[in-house]
């Protein structure tokens, strides 16, 4: 039974590493905490939802059209709400993202209703690959581990080999530095943006089987993502990655062991401890400004 | 090469600038001296456009091109670099990464290559340290690195805000002396300093600022044979009265 407990813990693990992911890019780029993620990963699911079932288009071109969705989301998001903000502060930011959300959330519910769809891809929850006595590997398991670890790795070249990324991680660090050696440091934030919707949306392609497709199925997730971003520190990509999976683990290993009941409640009891105990996270690490 | 004129920038209703002109010439290094709070570095920041809406009046000519109001990053294009105050590097980027930002906006791979590893010839002490964060640097080290930077983008002219501060005697010698050398190269050097001592043996030209005013401009050699010059930023004491005491505070010439 272990063993089926850690497939699950890596499997939702991955997904609200993603999730934090999302979270984590764009408070890097702008120290603004996105509550509008959620909505945004939830309707470019619907996206992906409507390319498939409306226009029977095939899920590869499905998939490619939502991810240029999600980054147009993004970009526009950042172009179009918040750098039109004038003398803005970080609560006038949290409030744009939380009226962002409900704008995305009225507009999915209008849209498409509020009731449940299911939600097929490829690869299915019910295709069993792999079965033994103890645990049971399905087809959508294996695949959201791949496609999350992908990302990630993904992520980690882009950051770490490319141009852009260095521009990215420039921007984040000193802005006014950036802009003065040539970086337009504004096409930066918005293209930051966008990168953490396309996080975001495959976080939502990937949480839409296992759970249904409607306008509220990514507040689960956003919370659990921004507290796995907490546990492993908002400003650390690899540590939003381990508190993803630490708290797959964690909440999985506490259903079944103790209380299956406040299983969703752990994550936040998790913040809290977070919070009390060392609130930059567990793998933060900085650089102490130099005088 | 920089030509600025009648410069007024306010800080929202604080004019910090008083209407301020001068004269970068080709090929030269110009020195702006003046003590704290002069609006020194607000004057470099004015060019740069690293205040908003700034300067409220004015015009800012570079090359007989007007740059005022521009975007702060579309003069780097134009071949202006900055070395800012307090160094700024990228603390946790890499020593490579560093340079590679100052070269941002150039294309040629080869060439920026090249680039760096003359970077690490004029300045060894980068090369050992390449993988290292810069943050974990030495502050004559980071200063070094934000030289460097701006030197990766090719630059006609740059602009250095306080390139001493902060460091050791022997390493304010070694930054002046590779300041000496980039102006050597052909790089006009628009320097703000508060070391009158080092800025006017290697300035060509000085420009002396207080309270958001020149108050004084010429060859240093000339403003370093000005009594007034001498007094404040030499600290040579001036004649005594015949009585043998001060008898009234001495007056600057130029109020």
């Amino acid at each position: 039974m272990i063993v089926q407990l850690l497939i699950n813990s890596v499997v939702v693990g991955s997904i609200y590493a993603l999730m934090g992911l999302a979270m984590s890019i764009t408070y890097k780029a702008s120290e603004i905490p996105n509550f509008a993620q959620g909505e945004m990963a939830m309707f470019s699911t619907y996206i992906t939802f409507v390319l498939l079932n409306s226009y029977g288009l095939p899920f590869s071109i499905a998939l490619i059209g939502t991810l240029i969705f999600a980054f147009l989301l993004g970009f526009i998001f950042e172009f179009v709400f918040l750098r039109r903000a004038k003398e803005p502060n970080l609560l006038g930011f949290i409030i744009i993202t939380l009226g962002f959300q409900m704008i995305l959330y009225g507009l999915a519910g209008w849209k498409w209703g509020s009731d449940q769809r299911t939600f097929s891809l490829p690869f299915s929850e019910s295709e069993v690959i792999f079965r033994t006595d103890h645990f049971v590997l399905t087809e959508h398991n294996i695949a959201s581990i791949i496609i999350a670890f992908a990302i990630m790795i993904g992520l980690y070249l882009l950051l770490q080999h490319t141009k852009l990324g260095l521009a990215m991680k420039a921007s984040q660090q000193n802005v006014n530095a950036a802009k003065f050696n040539g970086i337009p440091t504004n096409r930066i934030l918005g293209i930051s943006f966008g990168i953490s919707a396309i996080v975001g949306a495959i976080a939502g392609i990937l949480v839409a089987p296992i759970s249904t497709l409607d306008p509220s199925m990514m507040w689960d997730p956003l919370l659990k993502g921004f507290a796995a971003a907490v546990l492993g520190g908002m400003k650390s990509l690899p540590g939003v990655v381990i508190g993803g999976l630490l708290l797959g683990l964690i909440e999985n290993l506490f259903g079944f062991y103790i209380s299956l009941e406040f299983k969703s409640v752990v994550a936040f009891v998790i913040i809290m401890m977070v919070l009390f105990i060392k609130p930059s996270g567990l793998f933060e690490k900085h650089y102490v400004r130099k005088v | 090469m920089l030509e600025i004129k009648n410069i007024e920038t306010y800080y929202d209703k604080v004019k910090v600038l008083n209407g301020i002109s001068f004269i970068a010439e080709e090929g030269k290094i110009t020195a702006i001296l003046g003590n704290n709070g002069a609006g020194k570095s607000t004057a470099l920041n004015t060019i740069l456009g690293l205040i908003k809406n700034q300067p409220e009046k004015g015009t800012i000519l570079f090359n007989n091109k007007p740059i005022h109001l521009k975007n702060t990053e579309n003069l780097i294009s134009l071949g202006i670099a900055y070395v800012p105050e307090g160094r700024e590097v990228f603390e946790e980027l890499t020593v490579k990464e560093n340079l590679l930002v100052g070269a941002y906006l150039r294309k040629n791979k080869k060439v920026i290559e090249k680039d760096i590893q003359k970077m690490y010839d004029h300045f060894p002490v980068l090369k050992d340290r390449m993988n290292q964060f810069a943050g974990t640097l030495s502050g004559g080290e980071q200063q070094m690195l934000a030289i460097a930077r701006a030197l990766m983008s090719n630059p006609k002219l740059i602009l250095m805000d306080e390139p001493s501060l902060g460091l050791s005697p022997l390493l304010v010698k070694e930054i002046f002396k590779i300041i000496e050398t980039i102006n050597k190269k052909g790089i006009t050097i628009l320097l703000v300093e508060q070391n009158a001592n080092m800025a006017f043996q290697v300035a060509h030209n000085v420009y002396i600022m207080e309270n958001g005013k020149f108050v004084l401009n010429g060859t240093s050699e000339e403003l370093a044979n000005n009594e007034d010059v001498k007094e404040i930023y030499f600290g040579v004491k001036e004649i005594e009265s015949l009585k043998g005491y001060k008898r009234y505070k001495s007056k600057r010439t130029w109020r």
